[in-house]
């Protein structure tokens, strides 16, 4: 009888948690489009809202004389490779925090804080600097091939060295892993230098342009880049939620409830490589967005899986989406490197969770 | 009565260092195996060798009759649950969610009703419905250790879909517990083993262990020292033998079972004075 009582309460415990979701995903789809619609109107040429409507139906419908008009070309060649960029790119760094932070059941790990995107970038500015001179004619042919697959292989390289060297016995220290984080990172920017030093005058530009993180390079063609590679990864990471969620419990109890363990963390591990290699190779470092947004998504929705990861996609690409329109609003007509203000906002948002950490941080 | 779990000479090497060696046993359906032994005997690393957890160098294991390293995860977690010395949480799930994670891989084909049947089921037999809403992290020791009781309970109900056929592990369930809820606990666990599950547990808890066990194992260095009837294998010689105090007495009105307490040190304390 008791069983009965206490049945209608665990459902409600599990029916708000479903509404909550549901009410999160409504709201940040709202925003995100309400944003996307600010986003495309604001630049050097102001456009009307209704304007951008106008436009996008017309580019939806095929209406020819929408298609014609500046606005139209301003928009959909420029503006909009943009807004995709940003979503695809914020979601990705978002998916691959919350991965990182389920894989290392942590919530301070970041691909940007522990090294990942400083070994993508390494990686990137090692084809751009020695690329041609390695790989001759087919890298300068070949260049949004080479240049993700080498971001890639950095990340991939990053997270499996930073892997190794923080665990032992299937438990992973925290503490190791942020100073190893540290270490790859010093390493990864020295080398990083030391390809600026013996880069020409473009290769020069082009460096700094990937460590410090930038939109502004968006076209159609690195959508079409990174679209097939940051895609599958957001469709394919809520097949793990359920996993992740068993992992937080310890390795050896996620494969007592029957989850395969080691297939899990290479899945995540690969997913983190390619999200973070395609993101770097597309816009350069952008931090704190993997910390910053799985971290929110905590505080209001919980820490499961299944409602984290994907409402973590959306707020990393509202969010981004938002530092590109402040990013190329504030010093117009000059534009402030992304990676810059994410930086601003995060790094003090990251001091913040230090001071206020509790039992869940002390791991 | 029918053979459930069966290990056969299993032991693990770390170069000379052998935490187990040569054990065989083997567990009815319906059967409470307790183990028990002093500080390193090996018990833990038992345990892990027979959930499957850790891979015997030497030896074979047969859950049902099959090769226990044969039997993939997800089908072995139907099988069995293992509850696991205290483990923390980094991230602040609620009880209700940390049990409705024993059932998310298990029970994924069950009905959601069905589901929170089980979910409700296993606070309940825990005691800790009324902290279904709490956050994990805020619970003392021996409330998230109830916590972990729940979730295995819940998975072992969710795996009975599909298989009768289940084992319980407890590695020192009771640890942080008072004494009301250690005796629950066991009884709860003891409430399974009537419905047939096959529950093997390390205690601590000489007395506790009489009480609930069926038959006793008692590890010592590494390998099995005695395996029988409580009443046969902890007796005043063996307790003194293999924890080295001489501790244990029989006692009145407990059906023969020995009694063994620490204030039995006073007496000898006593007696030694006196001589």
């Amino acid at each position: 009888m008791t069983i009965a009582a206490e049945a209608p309460s665990i459902a409600g415990l599990f029916a708000s948690r479903r509404r909550r979701l549901a009410i999160g995903v409504g709201l940040f789809s709202a925003l995100l489009v309400m944003l996307a619609v600010v986003s495309l109107g604001s630049g050097a040429v102001k456009i009307a809202p209704g304007q951008v409507m106008r436009v996008m139906t017309g580019w939806v419908t095929g209406d020819g004389d929408v298609l014609a008009g500046r606005d139209a070309l301003i928009i959909l060649s420029i503006r909009v490779p943009r807004l995709v960029l940003a979503c695809l790119i914020g979601a990705a760094l978002a998916v691959s925090g919350a991965l990182m932070q389920g894989l290392f059941r942590n919530p301070l790990a970041d691909p940007g804080l522990v090294g990942v995107s400083s070994g993508a970038a390494l990686a990137a500015g090692f084809t751009i600097v020695l690329g041609d001179r390695i790989f001759g004619t087919v890298a300068a042919q070949m260049p949004f091939v080479l240049l993700p697959f080498g971001a890639f292989l950095g990340g991939l390289a990053s997270t499996l060295i930073l892997y190794a060297v923080a665990t032992r016995h299937g438990r992973t220290s925290v503490a190791i892993m942020l100073l190893a984080g540290v270490a790859l990172g010093a390493f990864a920017g020295a080398l990083t230098g030391l390809l600026a030093f013996v880069s020409d005058d473009r290769q020069l530009r082009d460096l700094t342009f990937w460590s410090l993180g930038s939109l502004s390079g968006a076209s159609w063609t690195k959508v079409a880049t990174v679209t097939p590679l940051i895609l599958p990864v957001l469709l394919a990471v809520p097949f793990l939620a359920r996993g992740l969620n068993a992992l937080l419990l310890g390795e050896a109890e996620a494969y007592h409830l029957g989850i395969p363990v080691q297939a899990l963390k290479r899945a995540a591990i690969l997913m983190v490589a390619v999200a973070v290699g395609a993101s770097v190779a597309a816009a350069g470092v952008i931090g704190f967005v993997g910390i910053v947004v799985p971290h929110l998504i905590r505080l209001l929705f919980g820490p499961d899986h299944r409602v984290l990861l994907p409402l973590s996609a959306l707020l990393g690409a509202i969010l981004l989406t938002g530092a590109d329109l402040l990013a190329r609003t504030m010093v117009a007509p000059a534009e402030l490197p992304i990676g810059i203000l994410t930086a601003a906002i995060g790094a003090p948002f990251f001091l913040w969770l230090l001071l206020r950490r509790d039992r869940t941080l002390d791991a | 009565m029918t053979t459930l779990l069966e290990a056969d000479r299993i032991g693990v090497a770390y170069g000379r260092h052998k935490p187990v060696d040569a054990v065989s046993l083997s567990v009815d359906a319906g059967e409470v195996l307790v183990v028990v032994g002093p500080n390193g005997a090996g018990k833990t690393t038992l345990l892990k060798l027979l959930t499957g957890e850790l891979a015997p160098s030497t030896g074979t294991i047969r859950l049902d009759g099959e090769l226990l390293s044969a039997i993939p995860a997800w089908k072995l977690a139907s099988q069995r649950a293992v509850m696991a010395q205290a483990s923390r949480l980094a991230f602040p799930f609620t009880v209700a969610e940390v049990v409705r994670i024993g059932i998310d891989s298990v029970g994924r084909a069950l009905a959601r009703t069905m589901r929170e049947r089980i979910i409700a089921g296993a606070l309940d037999a825990a005691d800790i419905a009324h902290l279904a809403a709490r956050s994990y992290q805020t619970l003392s020791g021996g409330e998230q250790q109830r916590v972990q009781f729940a979730r295995t309970f819940a998975q072992l109900k969710a795996g009975r879909t599909s298989s009768l056929r289940q084992v319980l592990f407890l590695d020192e369930p009771v640890a942080n517990l008072d004494l009301s809820h250690q005796i629950a606990l066991m009884e709860s666990a003891a409430g399974l083993a009537r419905t047939g599950v096959a529950v093997i547990a390390v205690l601590h808890d000489l007395n506790l262990a009489t009480t609930f066990a069926d038959r006793i194992l008692v590890m010592s260095g590494g390998g099995l020292h005695a395996l029988g009837a409580p009443g046969a294998v902890i007796t005043r010689a063996s307790v003194r033998e293999v924890f080295g105090v001489d501790l244990c007495r029989e006692a009145d009105g407990t059906g023969g079972l020995p009694v063994v307490l620490p204030q039995h040190y006073a007496e000898m304390r006593l007696e030694r004075g006196a001589a």
